[in-house]
């Protein structure tokens, strides 16, 4: 009973704050209401007995895509002041059209949205889980939770190109570049006070930040975890480190940049390929899967983090 | 109802009534600074007493110290952006701090 209340009451938290978000006049408040509502789905996971998922929805999308928007508030704001100089930085307003909400493609968009979900309704209480089936085979795989045994193994091809879209997408940030400014490091170079608060931090928590990914990589043979979400948490401490000055990015034309970034996906490609001389496509070495799957585990984190932390910094730029 | 689920409640409800005089501050108070001050009470304490209000409710030594290290690295996190925002709002307006001075009752 007290957990269907709190159901009740975190389903409509969602939809308040989402409205919110929709509705917030400045685009800062909006960021910020969609990282709650990130964390607000997140809980939501919890509730639905999808922990992996929840560490993932939690990191990359309340996190990362939370520090993706407010960096690009921030350009947009100063894009807008070099545009105007002098009017002072006002935060960027959106009116909702509000009487846009009565035209034809909207009532086609619900209408569609109501089709579909009326559709997967129906199709819920036909089809039987396809976790029933994955259970006994677990044990071939070497790890007993059944969603990175999914991942890695029964769907390795899905995990392969699911990183080959990442870095997709680094090179849709770096296809930004202007001409004159290609090859140089990624985004601006920050400094922080010498022996403050932000050097503090960033000293700090990286190690802390370690310790959690590799225990989060770890675990994800057995309880929950993985390499995505591990890989989140090592490109947020990075990410933090480089915001107090403290490390910097390599230059986007050095080889070592470009070989990090391909490391996760080339080894995991270089299994398919050994699977299908020797076997099948992607198929692991009979003796000790589990033991191979973390090893792939492990540098798939280090390519998203490298990935999901260049894609944060940016464009390259030239440091005046 | 044992000692343990009531000392549990007691401490979680302190921990939420700390969280909602943070949330009434950030909504009344005047200025940037005063906010930070009620954030970061709610942030400590709060959280703090939630955190013990569910240690008693653990099971095993690993999950204690999981949520201390929770509440640690809550309250890093927060003292720090507290800083960080307080020296950005105060190189940006500095004459911020002069215009919401209390003002004199006789």
């Amino acid at each position: 009973m007290a957990a269907l209340i709190f159901d009740i009451a975190l389903a409509g938290l969602i939809v308040a704050v989402a409205l919110a978000a929709m509705l917030a006049r400045e685009l800062l408040a909006a960021i910020v209401l969609f990282i709650v509502y990130g964390l607000l789905v997140a809980l939501a996971w919890v509730r639905l007995d999808a922990l992996d998922v929840a560490l993932a929805e939690a990191a990359i999308g309340a996190g990362l895509t939370g520090i993706l928007l407010v960096g690009a508030a921030g350009r947009l704001s100063r894009g807008a002041e070099r545009q105007q100089p002098g009017s002072s930085p006002s935060p960027l307003r959106i009116p909702f059209p509000f009487a846009r909400l009565l035209s034809l493609p909207v009532l086609i968009a619900v209408a569609t949205c109501i089709a579909l979900l009326a559709l997967t309704v129906s199709l819920l209480r036909q089809t039987p889980a396809q976790a029933i089936a994955v259970v006994p085979e677990l044990t071939a795989t070497g790890v007993s939770n059944p969603v990175t045994a999914v991942l890695m193994n029964f769907r390795g091809y899905d995990t392969l190109l699911e990183v080959v879209v990442l870095i997709a997408a680094l090179t849709a940030v770096w296809s930004l570049t202007p001409d004159r400014d290609w090859g140089l490091v990624q985004g601006n170079p920050h400094r922080s006070q010498p022996r403050g608060v932000l050097e503090y931090f960033g000293q700090l928590l990286p190690l802390a930040g370690f310790v959690v990914a590799a225990h989060l990589l770890w675990s994800g043979s057995d309880g929950h975890g993985g390499a995505f979400q591990a890989g989140t948490v090592l490109a947020a401490v990075w990410l933090l480190a480089a915001m107090a000055g403290l490390v910097r990015a390599w230059p986007v034309a050095s080889a070592r940049l470009r070989m990090l970034v391909i490391l996760g996906p080339a080894c995991f490609a270089a299994f398919g390929v050994y699977g299908a001389v020797s076997g099948s496509f992607l198929l692991y070495p009979g003796a000790a899967p589990g033991m191979w799957l973390m090893a792939l585990e492990l540098v798939l984190a280090v390519s998203i983090a490298a990935v999901l932390s260049l894609v944060v910094l940016g464009v390259p730029r030239r440091v005046a | 109802m044992n000692f343990l689920n009531i000392m549990t409640v007691t401490l979680t409800t302190a921990g939420v009534l700390f969280f909602i005089a943070g949330t009434v501050g950030l909504l009344r108070f005047p200025d940037v600074y005063c906010r930070l001050h009620a954030l970061t009470k709610a942030d400590n304490l709060g959280l703090g007493l939630i955190a013990l209000g569910l240690m008693l409710q653990a099971d095993g030594a690993g999950a204690v110290l999981r949520l201390g290290l929770v509440w640690l690295l809550a309250i890093l996190a927060a003292a720090t952006t507290a800083q960080l925002i307080a020296r950005s709002a105060l190189s940006e307006s500095p004459d911020e701090l002069t215009r919401s001075a209390p003002v004199e009752r006789n």
